[in-house]
């Protein structure tokens, strides 16, 4: 008894101990663990709640995560209530006021980004539809170098004592971001204007930042499956204009998709979404030059 | 005129300094250039500032709006019909003391289930408050959870105050809407008569480790079963427990439990009775010590794909006085054990599909009561469930569900068929693992 209960103070006690040690932050995404890992370097000891195979719409609070919440100095996550089924739980279950919304260890991407397709009115019967706009921000690399900036305050406003470290990274991470975007803007450039068929409002960001031109989305509300008279419904109306290529993700059921490919004589191409999604996005540079590869392989 | 020479002296005097910079334009303008630079940059910089406090006060200001403070407001819909082989009015879990509770399959025909209102909030920077109520289909309004719970606290710990669902178990904290069965498993039925539910006070503790492990104590005035109120001042139902959890790999995770509940019973209501159904005893005062050991393992391999499997064990030690229906105290005292486990799994095959089987086990032991014939009042109840349910969105299920219902174990199964319809609408629900 004597022992367990000296166990339990250590226990106790154990989460308040050294202030030098690395920051642990908990990335509710593998893209937002990815640039927590590239902005913090070897300051932070970062896990990723979600891996790309999985739809962060649907994920659960799992003891694993409420435990890995408890300890965390820092929630990296999307915000615009992408998770909300589970992330408030999370929080809430952790016991941790420190990552509350509000509070200084909490982060949310979206805060510091406009958001696309923000609905004039909300009602749940036009599917699943986020309040404050399309959550799936990262897929449009202008957008991460906005996050970058206000993750890399972020860090420094929870270690002041290390914001000379977070700025040296910060610059450089924004000096070789903004050169592989020109690279990936002047490869993409034969891109522009062709036209795609979407599965989900998920590659929203994607078409937006390369101009590729949406003609339909698989999904005929978002989060709702399509039936197969409405793809049927499809395949006549995309007739009058042919899309290039069907864009898919990892996560996502291939079944609907290539049903239309098949039938429109447009290929479906299976993008990475997220880092982790395919072997070529092993980090978020490796995202974007695989989605970019993939996508002109296609054309 | 002399106020000429001045402006002359002054002109003299600049001679130089012009026909210097004529001589050094080339200085002159590269210190521009420094000038335009650095003030370039500033600008700059004052942008990106400006840019960075536009985007740091992200939405709008809230406007001076009364409701800004309002709760989150959920409300979920929901019935059934139901078609039993026998009267539900005679169902009971043959040698278990009646529960009391919402236990057995319910009327016939449809019922309106609990429409299930729950307000939820903030209440300032240190608690949250929420409230749950169920408004039944005999229009009675009954409060399910009625909690404030703190959100400060340091080191991991949590309380809670007020009427709350027992951290007890793994299915005691889920509400009626979230259930995998239409219905509580037996076990749960015959042991906390539904769910445990306490006035009162919990204290939890999540320990600081990468392996979730989670310690729990409560006290309460014993509403629910198997604790009654008493004219005391006394705590008639405490619980502990603790909670380990993780993954394996990418698609498995897990939690194990271990809880107890010790309560007293003042005059409970809900006798033993034999196998004629002859009651043994009216009413019951005295000690439960219950164990529930509980498991629950997922699988989801895709976002479209999950595996389930739960269960749970429950033993129940009961000793007291027994008194008859005249409220006269019998001769000899009682010493009961009562046991439980129910075993359920439930496949996510389709995006939008389900399907579930539970087995339920009971076993009411052999009181030692010398006033009852040995063997006589050893029962073994049991029941087989299969379910089927369709998901059209997060925010609604339509379920099939078909038991041989064995909770009388009189050697006569109650085929019970069940449609049942739960609906949710308000802000967004997020549910416990």
């Amino acid at each position: 008894m004597k022992h367990l209960s000296r166990l339990l103070v250590a226990l106790m006690f154990a989460g308040t101990l050294p202030a030098h040690a690395a920051l642990k932050v908990l990335a509710t995404t593998p893209d937002w663990g990815a640039l927590t890992t590239e902005l913090g370097g070897d300051r932070v000891n970062v896990y990723v709640a979600t891996s790309a195979m999985q739809d962060v719409h649907r994920v659960e609070a799992r003891p694993s995560l409420v435990a890995r919440a408890r300890s965390a100095d820092l929630i990296v996550a999307t915000g615009a209530e992408l998770e909300v089924g589970w992330l408030p739980v999370l929080i809430r279950e952790s016991g941790n006021s420190r990552i509350r919304p509000g509070a200084a260890g909490y982060f949310e991407a979206a805060s510091v980004l406009k958001l696309l397709e923000a609905p004039s009115k909300v009602d749940r019967a036009m599917g699943d539809i986020h309040p404050q706009g399309n959550p799936h921000v990262q897929l449009d690399p202008r957008n991460i170098a906005i996050v970058a900036h206000a993750l890399t305050a972020k860090l420094s406003a929870l270690e002041p004592a290390q914001a000379a470290y977070y700025a040296t990274r910060g610059k450089d991470f924004d000096a070789r971001w903004s050169a592989a975007i020109q690279r990936w803007e002047a490869k993409a450039a034969p891109l522009k204007g062709v036209n795609v068929v979407i599965m989900h409002r998920d590659q929203v960001y994607l078409c937006h930042w390369l101009g590729l031109n949406e003609v339909a989305s698989i999904e005929p509300k978002p989060g709702v499956p399509p039936t197969a008279s409405y793809l049927g419904q499809l395949v006549n109306k995309l007739a009058g204009t042919p899309p290039r290529f069907i864009l898919l993700n990892a996560y996502n059921d291939a079944k609907p998709a290539n049903w239309l490919s098949a039938r429109v004589h447009a290929p479906a191409v299976v993008l990475p979404f997220s880092v982790g999604g395919s072997p070529g996005a092993k980090d978020l540079f490796g995202l974007f030059d695989d989605t970019l590869d993939k996508l002109l392989a296609a054309k | 005129m002399l106020r000429i020479w001045p402006v002359a002296a002054l002109m003299l005097s600049l001679m130089p300094v012009v026909s210097a910079a004529a001589d050094d334009v080339g200085a002159l303008r590269a210190e521009l250039q420094a000038l335009k630079d650095e003030y370039g940059a500033r600008v700059d910089a004052l942008e990106a500032r400006i840019q960075e406090l536009e985007a740091d006060s992200g939405a709008p200001a809230a406007t001076a709006n009364p409701s800004a403070f309002n709760p989150s407001i959920s409300l979920v819909l929901g019935g059934s019909y139901t078609n039993t082989s026998r009267d539900p009015e005679t169902w009971n879990i043959a040698g278990f003391p009646s529960s009391g509770g919402e236990v057995g399959p319910g009327e016939r025909s449809f019922n309106l289930g609990e429409s299930e209102l729950t307000f939820a909030a903030n209440i300032d920077p240190y608690f949250a408050g929420q409230l749950t109520a169920a408004i039944t289909g005999e229009n009675e309004i009954e409060v399910e959870e009625a909690f404030v719970r703190t959100t400060a606290l340091p080191q991991g710990f949590t309380g809670k105050l007020g009427r709350f669902f027992s951290g007890v178990g793994y299915l005691n904290e889920v509400h009626a809407h979230a259930w995998d069965f239409a219905d509580q498993p037996l076990v749960y039925q015959a042991m906390f008569g539904g769910q445990s539910r306490q006035d009162g006070a919990q204290v939890k503790w999540l320990a600081p480790t990468d392996l979730f492990i989670e310690f729990g104590a409560e006290v309460g005035a014993g509403d629910s079963f198997p604790a009654t109120r008493d004219d005391g001042n006394g705590l008639n139902t405490t619980a502990v427990f603790a909670h380990l959890g993780g993954d394996v790999g990418d698609y498995t995770s897990w939690r194990a439990g271990l809880s107890r509940i010790d309560s007293s019973a003042v005059a409970r209501e809900g006798g033993i009775a034999d196998a004629s159904g002859a009651p043994l005893f009216e009413t019951f005062t005295g000690d439960s010590h219950t164990w529930v050991v509980d498991g629950v393992l997922k699988w989801a391999p895709s976002p479209r794909r999950q595996l389930k499997l739960q269960g749970e064990y429950m033993r129940r030690e009961e000793t007291g006085e027994v008194f008859d229906g005249g409220g006269v105290r019998l001769a000899d005292d009682y010493r009961g054990t009562h046991s439980g486990w129910y075993l359920q799994s439930v496949y996510q095959f389709a995006p939008r599909w389900r399907v579930g089987a539970r087995y339920d086990s009971l076993d009411s032991g052999t009181p030692r009561y010398s006033l009852a014939p040995d063997g006589l009042l050893s029962q073994d109840p049991d029941r087989l469930s299969l379910m089927l349910d369709w998901n059209p969105s997060e925010f609604s299920r339509l379920r099939a569900q078909y038991d041989w219902d064995d909770a009388r174990d009189d050697g006569d199964t109650d085929r019970v068929f069940r449609l049942q319809y739960l609906y949710g609408i308000g802000a967004h629900g997020a549910h416990k693992y």
